[in-house]
């Protein structure tokens, strides 16, 4: 056989014909597809919308592999063995493989042709496109995909409804217990759901807008936009015009290798009817690809049918379904204050694990997912929570771990004592597990540790520690410079990675100024002119503000050196003022000025304290139970100049309204009526966290010395660059560790920590007053070597809304 | 047939002003130049343009080695460059120029970069070592 034609140029096909070559297929390959571009990663899909470029996302064509893009078949002549496109041409072909995938069902309702659907990229094109000047937006269908395409609309600026014909959100998914925790979380995110719920028209106005989705109760949802997300059709239309079997309710019939009714043509993918079945998880679309290529080269290839377990995380609430969703014996925890609906479904003997659902926290799902149908690892309320007992779980060879790409346990063993792969990214390379959706990552790390691995926690090439090592070798030997640390301890001089970590671990134990001698040439970009380094090469100016709270003569100098310096001012999030565009050499002259007038350094570029944020609290606000602004200033001022791992912030909330956004905070405090709450571990940013009520009631001197004693020993356990948030669900024991060393004191280090924080207390020094009182410090600040007074011509500024704003040519 | 281009010197600071693992900026023939001083006292010049960024902030990066060749990180982004060849060690086909340095009576000279000879040869190398200070 010499010419394999594929017809649809999705993941299916894209996995079929890769899997073509690998085993050596030696003949022509032609891929007809009918989107413009070759196939792309459809289950990130909607990464598309907040920044992934196209390109990111699109496979690579196979070497060797003819493409026909932008080109939709048309017709199959099965006597001829041609198909036929809608440009015209004919393809003659040996073996045919339909891939042509499934189509968003949208239902017959008035108007419909108005809506949109959310499948490819040229529906993201056009959603984006009528989301300009739209405030309001209905998705129909609360399935995996419906509230997927709602966080899409909701990305995009508009106010979200859900519209949902079952009684619960994600039926196939959760049961109704479950549905009911995801409503609150999908609620609590500002989208509304309507639940059991129909459509009955689209409403247009007279240009054919669209303006609102009427429900079969009358009710109106004003929308601009409509999308449908009410399941898939398999698009077995050519089959089916071809006289190829099709499914009663569509699909193109194959057998257990992939075959149709016509032998010289296969199906795969989501327009297959396998079994009796369609999937619509990339997972077995992969599998049924690689059985046809092994059957269509002479193999005898099976496809057994697929797990159709899913994990997800959707709008951030992580949701889980693996094995039955039903069974004799049930356990169920459920909070519904923390949004967490964990179920496992188990044997009548009790022996026997079934399948379970997971709203809120999904963790059980990577290790028990592989116990499906095996006898129960644990007792069953150890298994609905990790750290206890599940995490340490040895999988059976045979169990699944990897269900996108059906890597069991066994391969990846394999892989690691055989091939001695060592890490993620190689397991990933050697087995493809890992690859697509990702959620089977921390199984790899697990079995990588359990098979003996050490994963390498060598800092960079020039020291084979840690970051934590490198604390207690510093503490221990007591070294005092880098050039003394990398000569005995480690290779080189020294990179970007190593020499700020040194110079931070050195401040602090130290407490020195970052700027003395060799400590000079180790500190970070911004540590080493104390401020932060913009695109352009100048730098932004942060004054600190302790808790935000400000005399209106201060903010006017803060005016006044802004204006006089010409600098951009802005609020930041952290309760205080940013001034941006100072030149290296402008920077001694406006501290000076700052430091006259009583403020001193923010530390916005250390790896240090940034902000305690705090609200009004009981001196002004009407439900104040305590004093956050005096509780707020108190901690700013113990902890500034603090070096960390990474940056520290807090803030003190005066109730329990929390307008102070406290448990978004490395550490952050709550009044109560007896006193006050800690939360610790709390993070924005990147992976946002919620943060861990570490204790309750607390006096302030008893908060004070928690803090101090979480503060110390995070600082010299954490890894490089890791947050508090990171930490505590990495440390080895979790929280009730880190609370039993600083509060039960069991490791007897509580005097040490307490005794690094008054040292860190009672040197503290304002670097930049100590920096403009210097002069060999100051004489770093200037453009040029050679010509001090003059300013680097290649700043330049234009202005928008009456501001600077730097002007940057990229080369 | 070889043309030699004589080389004009411009002094940059004195040597004990640049101080080891840190850089300084100096305008040389009206072009922005990054000066090191390594470790084991050798100095080394570079473009100050970091051509990623198209800010002109090399001189402010940190000094390090990879491999035992001696480096700067760009602060902005950190992609590493040698101070011997100029060549991005992160991002291949990126590169900045290089010039040539020396150490002349306790100061630090740097050369405009000398107009090249015919059909380009290979530009000296900025590495020149210095006796103990
Ligand atoms: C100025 C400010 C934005 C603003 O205009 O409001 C800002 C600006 C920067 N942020 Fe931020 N962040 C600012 C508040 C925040 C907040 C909100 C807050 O603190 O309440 C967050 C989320 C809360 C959190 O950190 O958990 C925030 C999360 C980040 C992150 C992500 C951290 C994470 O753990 O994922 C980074 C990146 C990093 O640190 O690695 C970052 C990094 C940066 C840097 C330093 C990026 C850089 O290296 O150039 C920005 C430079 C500031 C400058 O030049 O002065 N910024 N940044 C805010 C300064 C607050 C202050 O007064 O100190
Ligand atoms: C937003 C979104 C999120 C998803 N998230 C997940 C997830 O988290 N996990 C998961 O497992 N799955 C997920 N899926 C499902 C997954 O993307 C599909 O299972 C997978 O794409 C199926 O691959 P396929 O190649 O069979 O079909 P498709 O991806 O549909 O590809 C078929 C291709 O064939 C083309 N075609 C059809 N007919 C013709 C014709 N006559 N001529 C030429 N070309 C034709 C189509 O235009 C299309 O490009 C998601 C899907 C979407 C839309
Ligand atoms: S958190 Fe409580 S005390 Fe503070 S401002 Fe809000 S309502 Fe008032
Ligand atoms: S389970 Fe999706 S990549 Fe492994």
């Amino acid at each position: 056989m010499s010419r394999v034609v594929v017809a649809g140029y999705g993941p299916a096909a894209h996995r079929f014909v890769e899997a073509l070559r690998e085993r050596g297929f030696g003949g022509r390959i032609t891929v007809i597809g009918e989107e413009p571009r070759p196939a792309y990663d459809r289950v990130a899909l909607t990464s598309y919308l907040t920044g992934t470029s196209l390109a990111d996302l699109t496979y690579e064509v196979p070497e060797g592999v003819e493409t026909l893009l932008g080109t939709r078949v048309t017709g199959i002549d099965r006597e001829a063995r041609v198909v036929t496109t809608a440009a015209g041409e004919s393809v003659p072909y040996d073996v045919l493989v339909l891939a042509t995938g499934s189509a968003p069902f949208v239902p017959p309702v008035p108007g419909a042709e108005h809506a949109h659907v959310y499948r490819t990229i040229d529906d993201l094109d056009a959603i984006r496109a009528a989301s300009d000047g739209a405030s309001e937006g209905v998705v129909v269908g609360g399935g995996l995909l419906g509230l997927e395409a709602a966080d899409a609309l909701r990305g995009l600026g508009l106010r979200t409804h859900i519209v949902e014909m079952s009684p619960w959100l994600m039926p196939r998914q959760v049961d109704e217990g479950g549905g009911a925790v995801l409503k609150g979380h999908i609620e609590d995110l500002g989208l509304s759901v309507h639940a059991g719920a129909g459509v009955q028209e689209i409403v247009t106005d007279a240009e054919g807008r669209v303006t609102g989705l009427r429900k079969p109760d009358g009710t109106l949802l004003d929308a601009q936009i409509v999308v449908f997300s009410a399941g898939i059709r398999p698009r077995d239309e050519l089959a089916r015009a071809a006289g190829i079997d099709v499914g009663e309710r569509g699909g193109v019939v194959v057998d257990a290798g992939m075959r149709t009714s016509d032998p010289a043509v296969y199906a795969i993918g989501e327009c297959a009817l396998a079994g009796g079945q369609v999937y619509g998880l990339v997972g077995p679309c992969n599998t049924m690809a690689e059985v046809a290529a092994d059957r269509i080269l002479g193999g005898t290839a099976v496809f057994e049918g697929a797990d159709l377990s899913t994990k997800l995380k959707l709008l951030g609430v992580e949701v889980a379904q693996f094995g039955a969703m039903s069974g004799a014996l049930d356990v169920t925890y459920m909070d519904p204050v923390g949004g967490v609906y964990k179920r496992l479904f188990i044997s009548d003997d009790a022996r026997t694990l079934l399948g379970g659902i997971c709203v809120g926290d999904a963790a059980p799902y990577a290790t028990l997912r592989p116990f499906v149908g095996k006898p129960l690892p644990a007792a069953p309320a150890d298994l609905l929570f990790t750290g206890t007992g599940a995490a340490n779980l040895d999988l059976p060879d045979e169990a699944q771990v990897c269900s996108c790409n059906n890597v069991s346990a066994g391969a990846v063993r394999t892989a690691i004592a055989d091939k001695g792969v060592c890490d993620v990214p190689a397991i990933k390379a050697c087995t493809r597990a890992g690859t697509t959706c990702g959620s089977c990552v921390p199984m790899l790390k697990q079995l990588l540790e359990k098979s003996g691995v050490e994963i390498s926690k060598a800092l960079c090439e020039h020291f084979t520690y840690s970051r934590a090592e490198l604390f207690d070798i510093i503490r221990v030997r007591g070294v005092t410079t880098f050039s003394e640390l990398i000569a005995n301890h480690g290779t080189g001089r020294g990179c970007d990675i190593c020499k700020p970590t040194v110079a931070s671990i050195l401040a602090s134990l130290h407490n020195g100024h970052v700027l003395e001698g060799e400590r000079a040439a180790l500190q970070d970009t911004n540590d080493a002119y104390l401020a932060n380094i913009q695109k352009n090469g100048t730098y932004s100016v942060v004054p600190r503000i302790p808790g935000g709270e400000i005399t209106p003569d201060k903010l006017i100098v803060i005016g006044e050196v802004a204006r006089d310096f010409g600098l951009y001012t802005k609020i930041t999030g952290g309760q205080r003022i940013d001034l941006f565009g100072a030149r290296v050499e402008q920077l001694p002259q406006i501290w000076k000025r700052l430091v006259d007038a009583g403020f001193e350094s923010g530390h916005a570029y250390g790896k240090a304290l940034r902000t305690v944020k705090s609200c009004v609290g009981s001196t002004w606000c009407r439900y104040g139970v305590q004093d956050s602004v005096g509780l707020a200033i108190a901690l700013e001022l113990r902890y500034r100049g603090l070096r960390a791992p990474h940056k520290l912030k807090s803030a003190v909330s005066g109730c329990a309204r929390e307008c102070a956004e406290a448990r978004s905070k490395d550490f952050g405090i709550i009044a109560t009526e007896q006193g006050w709450n800690l939360y610790v571990g709390g993070n924005g940013g990147f992976k946002p966290r919620h943060a861990d009520l570490f204790a309750s009631d607390l006096t302030t001197d008893e908060l004070i010395r928690t803090i101090d004693r979480f503060l110390m020993y995070y600082i010299r356990t954490a890894d490089r660059l890791q947050r508090t948030a990171a930490w505590v669900e990495s440390i080895e024991g979790g929280l009730d560790h880190v609370r039993d060393v600083i509060v039960n004191d069991s490791l007897g280090l509580c005097a040490e920590l307490d005794a690094q924080m008054a040292h860190h207390v009672s040197t503290y020094e304002d670097e930049w007053r100590a920096t403009i009182e210097d002069p060999e410090k100051l004489s770093r600040f200037v453009s040029f070597v050679n010509a001090p007074g003059v300013p680097d011509p290649s700043i330049v500024f234009e202005r928008e809304r009456d501001q600077i704003k730097p002007m940057v040519v990229t080369p | 047939m070889t043309m030699t281009v004589p080389m004009t010197w411009t002094t940059v600071c004195d040597y004990h002003v640049l101080l080891p693992e840190r850089g300084v900026c100096a305008l040389v023939g009206g072009e922005q130049v990054a000066v090191f001083r390594t470790f084991d006292g050798a100095v080394y010049a570079i473009g100050n343009l970091d051509p990623f960024s198209g800010a002109h902030v090399l001189s402010r990066g940190i000094v390090g080695t990879r491999g035992g060749e001696p480096t700067v990180a760009s602060p902005l982004h950190k992609q590493v460059f040698s101070l011997v060849t100029g060549v991005c060690l992160d991002e291949p086909g990126a590169a900045v120029p290089i010039y040539p340095a020396r150490v002349a009576d306790g100061r630090v000279e740097v050369a405009a970069r000398p107009a090249l000879p015919e059909r380009g040869g290979p530009l000296e190398s900025g590495r020149r070592l210095v006796d103990a200070p």
